[in-house]
């Protein structure tokens, strides 16, 4: 199911998978990105990371002072100023590598759709086949707000021609973790 | 033809980006990869029928929609007209003090002219999505239904951009984009209102679904505080299921993608940034939807999942693109929207750009047939304000086999000037005024009744009758010649009903039901009259009158006494390929042995592939007769004759046809063959004015002396 939704995802364009067996594993190469992506404590050069239940048991503040310029507070003006927006997505779908959340909080929606780099965290263990599963998961019933992300942000509205992140991320690293404990 | 849209047609066949835009996309085979693996008859089917029965109960629908969204804190207004839809949101704006709004896409507000409307009350609103926004700037309307600003060049974006931004841009397209995104981004986070349309509204649960590849509608239903989404009626589905088929076909069909960007389930408001509640207004905009759902034949059109899929593969909407043929919702299924939304009277006009040609009807993921859809448009408006005087007779003259055929000798002796006269230039099918990259076919000196009387025909059980049509009878007679000589080594006996006349379609073309009816009972009588086993043809046009329409069209104009006979008819039908196909299989008809291998393309012709189901069978009868298949790009896309059409809409006729003639002469092969006179005579007459080498054949010319 992996393998073949880490494919599909990447087919998507400009959208890498990452897979981890454990979360600090994980952890560590957020850190690796966020610095090889410069974030800084400067407007343009933020990191918005929204509530994930990845972020149990991880001290943020510690996290945050060890990254100046990654915040843990998603407001308008700090995600509109980001870099990288991180979020915790709920559902993988193996047939099209696309992700699924509820995005119900609006910080959800601000970190990743704001951002030129969308980290998606992915527990391995929620990759489903296909949509029809997936709506057996996800009911508006319970969520307000229903998101399906797959590849970043594109057009071909000039001639027909693709180009990547017109309003949202350019990139989308999704992250998986197979350690199931903690991140859900 | 109106003069203005031929002015039109002039200056949209002379810009051709378009057109070559679409050509590099290749769309018909990254379409059909994004479906790999996917039955599309299936998914095609479910969708018809998820939205084919939403529109039977759309009101029900609308009412279950507005209570679940309102149980979720939405507030949901329906409105019957454009006027209604434009004083709630004014109205609304004026209450919540809004003076800027973003938009995604929403064709809906554009249908009604909305953006215009709220700027006369001093309201700017503007549209994010980034070819909405193109043409916003270039105040035009969409060319495209999924992609609007596909007419334009870069170098003009980068105009328009320019002058936006007061900075010379650069023509470089991914540069563009992040001026798009630049300019716009503040926009998000300065509007008042978030305005959206949506792709599917679920009654079930009161749910929009909004599918984008940008993602801007994800940032104009999350900054502004105030979100309203304007949704036609024809986006109800009953269930939260039903939204499944359309989700994974809509992008497939639209983009050759698997899944857009970004799909958005929205159900009730959900928190803004400063903690307080969105404000979700949902406005049911029918503008004549329950009109059509309530009408049996136009129904259909509700099935639409707006894909746009249908433009792409129509091969007069590449010519002329969406702002000739079509009007906000483009191309053919934009004309029946067009026609239903704005009036019937006001395309009366581009009703006659579609050919017919059913290539859009094949990949319609809402199953819809909108060229059948199209004719009915132009029965109606025919019934109501009458065929002009001219066509009319024209159209009742062929009808008339005896004093057609009179009036032929008196144009083939006096070729010239008749045709000049205007009155021939309205003779369906063979006749026009036009030789720029055609010849004009000549009338025959014999007609087929007078040749065939001169071939003696064997004594046989196995009878067939044969179908000439008008094209072999008066300007092609030796493909009847030809066909009948070939069933005779078959040992078939060939009888000629010489009271036969047109087939009809001519009138049914032109909307002209009940003089086709007449065509079709003037037929069947002398058809059936000797006991035959087959009734032959060897045009394909005819073919579609003979196998499918007329039972239908007898039925329509109550003349339901005729019908059996109609079905009978129906039955017996073969196309002069399918039958000797058939003959070859049963070992009726032996090729000659020692055959010289030649080399042929063949040209589907719209009526044998796509109305009757024929393309293999001449392909393997001519295969067996010693000729090598060399398969032309596109072989199934329409020459451009298309009846009358190349007489009415002759600039666009001929566009079609020089590219029929590049992708015939690339194969290289020596012969094109197509089993339609009326392709014959559109294609050999193109080879003949271009000096070409290659010669437009019959399957029968090119099989009469094969087999033993
Ligand atoms: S008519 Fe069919 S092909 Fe055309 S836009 Fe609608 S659903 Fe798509
Ligand atoms: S039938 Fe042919 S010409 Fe008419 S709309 Fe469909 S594709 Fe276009």
């Amino acid at each position: 199911m992996f393998d073949k939704f880490k494919a599909a995802a990447e087919a998507a364009g400009n959208t890498e998978v990452q897979r981890f067996g454990a979360k600090a594993e994980a952890l560590i190469f957020i850190e690796g990105l966020l610095k090889k992506e410069e974030i800084k404590d400067t407007p343009g050069c933020y990191a918005v990371w929204a509530d994930s239940p990845f972020l149990k048991g991880i001290d943020t503040k510690e996290l945050a002072a060890k990254v100046p310029g990654l915040k843990f507070e998603v407001t308008r003006e700090l995600a509109k100023n980001a870099k990288i927006g991180i979020t915790q997505m709920e559902w993988g779908l193996a047939n099209m590598g696309t992700l699924a959340q509820d995005s119900t909080a609006v910080e959800q929606r601000l970190a990743s759709a704001l951002s030129w780099i969308h980290v998606a965290l992915l527990s391995t263990d929620k990759i489903v086949a296909d949509l029809p599963a997936l709506m057996t998961k996800m009911h508006p019933s319970t969520s307000n707000y229903i998101a399906l992300i797959t590849g970043p942000s594109k057009t071909a509205d000039i001639e027909r021609v693709l180009a990547i992140g017109v309003h949202g991320p350019e990139q989308l690293v999704i992250v998986c973790v197979d350690e199931s404990g903690g991140m859900n | 033809m109106k003069k203005e849209l031929a002015q039109s047609i002039h200056e949209a066949l002379e810009r051709q980006n378009l057109a070559g835009i679409l050509d590099r996309w290749n769309y018909p085979a990254t379409r059909a990869k994004a479906y790999e693996g996917i039955d599309f008859e299936a998914i095609r089917n479910r969708i018809a029928e998820i939205k084919g029965s939403a529109a039977d109960h759309l009101e029900e629908l609308a009412e279950k929609f507005k209570k679940s969204a309102e149980a979720r804190g939405a507030k949901v207004f329906r409105a019957n007209s454009p006027e209604a839809v434009k004083d709630y949101i004014t109205n609304l704006c004026k209450e919540k003090d809004v003076k800027k709004i973003v938009k995604s896409k929403s064709m809906a507000s554009e249908e009604i002219h909305l953006n215009k409307h709220l700027a006369k009350h001093g309201i700017q609103a503007d549209e994010t999505d980034l070819g909405e926004w193109i043409i916003q700037l270039a105040h035009q309307t969409p060319s495209h239904m999924v992609m609007p600003a596909l007419h334009l060049t870069k170098e003009e974006v980068a105009d328009l951009f320019s002058k936006e931004t007061h900075q010379q841009q650069s023509t470089d397209i991914q540069q563009l984009v992040k001026v798009a995104r630049k300019e716009l981004r503040g926009k998000y986070f300065d509007a008042d209102m978030g305005m959206s349309g949506a792709n599917i509204a679920i009654a079930e649960t009161g749910t929009l679904v909004i599918c984008t590849n940008e993602g801007n509608a994800r940032l104009v239903t999350t900054l502004p505080k105030i979100h309203v989404a304007l949704v036609g009626l024809e986006k109800l589905v009953a269930n939260y299921a039903d939204a499944e088929p359309i989700i994974t076909a809509l992008p497939k069909s639209a983009t050759s993608q698997l899944i857009t960007s970004y799909v958005s389930f929205i159900t009730g408001p959900s928190p803004n940034t400063d903690g307080s509640l969105k404000e979700l207004h949902i406005v049911l905009m029918d503008n004549k939807r329950t009109a059509m759902a309530k009408d049996p034949q136009f129904k259909e059109a509700l099935q639409c999942i707006r894909c746009a899929s249908c433009l792409n593969v129509c091969p007069v909407y590449r010519l002329v693109t969406g702002h000739v043929f079509g009007h906000i919702y483009t191309g053919g299924i934009g004309t029946i929207l067009t026609a239903w939304f704005n009036e019937m009277e006001t395309t009366g006009d581009i009703q006659g750009l579609c050919i017919g040609c059913g290539k859009c009807k094949e990949i319609c993921p809402g199953k819809i047939d909108i060229p059948a859809l199209i004719l009915e448009l132009r029965r109606r408006v025919a019934s109501k304000e009458g065929l002009p005087f001219i066509y009319k007779t024209a159209l009742s003259v062929i009808n008339n086999r005896k004093l057609f055929q009179a009036m032929l000798r008196a144009a083939f002796i006096a070729q010239k000037p008749f045709v000049k006269e205007g009155f021939i230039r309205h003779l369906p099918m063979f006749l026009s005024n036009l030789s720029e990259y055609r010849s004009l076919p000549t009338i025959a000196p014999v007609p087929f009744r007078d040749v065939f009387k001169k071939i003696k025909q064997p004594q046989s059980k196995t009878k067939a009758s044969f179908f000439a049509g008008c094209a072999i009878e008066f300007v092609n007679p030796g493909i009847g010649a030809a066909i009948v000589k070939v069933l005779n080594k078959a040992g078939i006996e060939v009888v000629f009903p010489e009271d036969q006349s047109c087939c009809g379609i001519p009138h049914w073309g032109s909307g002209s039901f009940d003089m086709a009816a007449a065509a079709a009972a003037h037929n069947i009588k002398p058809l059936l009259a000797d006991d035959v086993e087959y009734v032959v043809v060897g045009c394909a046009t005819c073919a579609t009158a003979l196998k499918k329409e007329w039972p239908h069209l007898l039925k329509d104009q109550n003349m339901d006494s005729l019908v059996p006979g109609a079905k009978k008819v129906a039955a017996k039908t073969v196309m002069f390929s399918e039958l000797v196909n058939k003959l070859i299989e049963e070992k009726k008809l032996t090729p000659k042995d020692g055959l010289k291998l030649q080399t042929l393309t063949y040209h589907d012709s719209c009526h044998a592939k796509r109305h009757v189901g024929i393309d293999k069978e001449p392909r393997a009868a001519l295969a067996a007769a010693g000729y090598e298949l060399k398969e032309m790009f596109e072989c199934d896309t329409c020459c451009g004759m298309g009846g009358s059409y190349t007489v009415k809409q002759p600039e666009i006729s001929m566009q079609m046809l020089k590219r029929k003639l590049k992708n015939i002469e690339d194969t290289g092969a020596e012969y094109v063959s197509a089993e339609c006179p009326g392709c014959l005579i559109q294609l050999g007459g193109g080879l003949d004015k271009s000096g070409s080498k290659i010669k437009a054949k019959h399957p029968a010319e090119l099989m009469e002396d094969k087999f033993k």
